[in-house]
């Protein structure tokens, strides 16, 4: 009989299941995973290196492109870095406002995992239901920042501008008439904050749908249970952060650890797993989505009756009004330096980190007292998260890896940065 | 106890667990920074990641930092290693985080890998090796990991241009993609400037 020998498989770039650029060279024993080496960097843009020829306020775009499904949590840790740096306290609204759209990027981030990672493994029905909810959560980034992705919102000292009073509406036009743009303007009538008040009542019930198509489905646990399973102790000596590492049981969230902006102020829970396979690591995310939900309808409430300002006052680091620029030259000073030189900031380190939808995000910043950082190092979950699928798939099938990539909720743009 | 007065306590502990090897230590905007001897730094890893009043369990970054232009603008030369490599550690079960620092000589950029130590070192090494050039002793398998198949160069480095030294593109008459030297300028639109403190009022 003839000698079976390892044999190495390889898989993507260009693969539907490789969540984007992952080459994977496998080397197998019939189905079974010996050795698993992701090849990365195919979308390697030098992020950090751009970010060293730029004014620090002109590189919180490249921020969104990081991980382009959670842009706001990215932006969120880029200008914690700059305001510890600064030592400027943000108003108490623009923490409010920067807690909601984190939390809203957290659902956005997670429809996204549930729908690829359902597709993945076979259930085609999550990626239709999850993008409807996404469309609505995007018409939240479009009417505050005017961009449904990449919204550049968040700025040093605030977020760029207050909460529009007037959702916008839709119109009529060859594909929809009167009646069909009423029925969908309905919702959109009130303010920002009503539209989004109405997507959280509407939302628990939502989640109830995917967890009727997936929690106890047969074929779901099948595909699910058991696979990746990754102790606690391995979990932090991986480096695993946020899902990951709370599906293994450890209790470890920023927004309770080391609360950042108006976390300590809200009310909401941790969930924890237990096993830490890949269907504990579902169940943590889906019950985010509810606690996510939670914390909303607690900002919405206080943005509610709460105004102010959503900037600091400070115009070395904060353009001023444009209409106090008609007839202040000092305004007209400001604005003129601030665009065409930026801000200086104090020489030191700074590293600030977020509870990212996938993980601790964290930007470690070494300032010179330049007008541009020295040294950006984005800390990405995904990377220490990725660099655990060989060990988390070994002795796994080749079908399996397929559920693990998508467990590690892997996005490009912020592993290869 | 308030978090000024565990980073203390967590400055002195490692101040007497190291000893020499402490070159400095500072606490700055609520971090505290110890920069150590490179020959000590896998000893000492070593026992913040098992000494029970340290129990950094986890390694968050590994980041390196080419100190070659640092604060050229002022008109001031770097007068110590160009290279740093730069450890964020965190300890889960007592909620707090560490950063060091090892400043290493362009001449012999080496430093001792502590993979044994964290397993999430390995690509955090790679990258650091692909960036700068920094070797790892101890690392199994250090190879490139960011840049292309067949790069040459440590991008990162701060004499590297940002516009690389070679670009691609598909030759139609080969039929197959080529290197060929860059053909952008490079192009500074704001430049790089360091003002004195309450600069313009």
């Amino acid at each position: 009989m003839a000698e079976l020998h390892n044999y190495t498989l390889n898989f993507g770039p260009q693969h539907p299941a490789a969540h984007g650029v992952l080459r994977l060279v496998l080397e197998m024993d019939g189905e079974v995973i010996q050795r698993a080496d992701p090849h990365i960097g195919l979308l390697h843009r030098a992020t950090e290196k751009l970010a060293e020829s730029k004014p620090y306020n002109q590189s919180i775009g490249y921020m969104d492109r990081l991980d382009y499904v959670s842009m706001m949590s990215n932006e969120h840790a880029y200008v914690l870095a700059i305001e510890k740096l600064l030592g400027i306290e943000v108003p108490l609204r623009a923490q409010y406002i920067r807690v909601m759209f984190d939390e809203i990027t957290r659902i956005l981030n997670h429809l996204l995992w549930l729908a690829g990672h359902g597709l993945d493994i076979g259930a085609m029905t999550m990626f239709l239901y999850c993008f409807r909810e996404r469309e609505d959560l995007m018409d939240i980034y479009e009417a505050v920042s005017g961009a449904r992705l990449h919204a550049t919102y968040y700025r040093p000292g605030g977020v760029y501008r207050d909460l529009p009073d007037r959702m916008p509406q839709y119109e009529t036009s060859k594909w929809h008439n009167q009646k069909d743009v009423d029925r969908m303007n309905e919702n959109r009538q009130g303010s920002v904050l009503d539209f989004i008040w109405d997507f959280t009542e509407r939302f628990p019930a939502h989640v109830d749908e995917y967890e009727t198509l997936l929690t106890d489905n047969r074929i779901w646990k099948q595909r699910t249970v058991g696979i990746g399973v990754v102790s606690p102790e391995r979990a932090k000596n991986l480096g695993f952060s946020g899902p990951m590492l709370r599906g293994s049981g450890v209790e470890w969230d920023l927004r309770k650890k080391q609360p950042y902006e108006v976390y300590d102020r809200l009310d909401f829970d941790i969930p924890v797993g237990t096993n830490g396979d890949t269907y504990d690591r579902y169940l943590v995310r889906i019950e985010e989505f509810r606690q996510s939900n939670r914390i909303i309808r607690q900002c919405v409430e206080w943005l509610r009756n709460n105004h102010g300002a959503v900037m600091v006052e400070d115009h070395k680091i904060v353009p001023p009004k444009r209409e106090t620029m008609k007839h202040d030259m000092e305004a007209l000073i400001h604005h003129f330096k601030l665009f065409t030189e930026g801000f200086c900031v104090p020489e030191g380190q700074a590293y600030a980190a977020v509870e990212h939808p996938k993980g601790e995000f964290g930007i470690y910043l070494v300032s010179d007292g330049a007008n541009k950082p020295y040294r950006v190092k984005i800390r990405a979950p995904g990377f220490a998260h990725l660099s655990a699928l060989d060990e988390m798939s070994n002795g796994h099938m080749l079908a399996d890896v397929v559920a693990i990539i998508g467990t590690q909720d892997i996005v490009f743009g912020e592993v290869d940065r | 106890m308030t978090n000024s007065e565990r980073l203390q306590t967590l400055q002195r502990r490692i101040g007497e667990a190291a000893g020499d090897a402490v070159q400095a230590s500072s606490i700055e905007l609520g971090e505290l920074t110890v920069d150590l001897a490179v020959d000590a730094l896998h000893e000492i890893c070593q026992k913040l990641h098992v000494g029970e009043n340290f129990a950094f369990d986890t390694l968050i970054d590994i980041c390196g930092v080419d100190y070659l232009h640092y604060r050229k603008e002022a008109g001031e030369d770097w007068t110590r290693p160009r290279f740093a490599v730069v450890y964020h550690l965190l300890s889960t079960s007592r909620n707090q985080r560490l950063r060091l620092r090892v400043f290493i000589e362009e001449s012999s950029p080496i430093v001792d890998s502590v993979i044994d130590i964290w397993k999430s070192a390995d690509w955090f090494e790679r990258e650091v090796f692909d960036l700068f050039g920094i070797l790892f002793k101890g690392h199994p398998d250090l190879r490139r990991i960011l840049t292309d198949y067949g790069f040459v160069g440590h991008p990162f480095r701060k004499d590297f241009p940002l516009t690389g030294h070679v670009e691609m593109r598909y030759d139609a008459e080969k039929g197959r993609v080529v290197y060929q030297p860059v053909s952008i300028e490079p192009r500074v639109l704001v430049p790089r400037v360091i003002r004195e403190e309450g600069y313009g009022g």
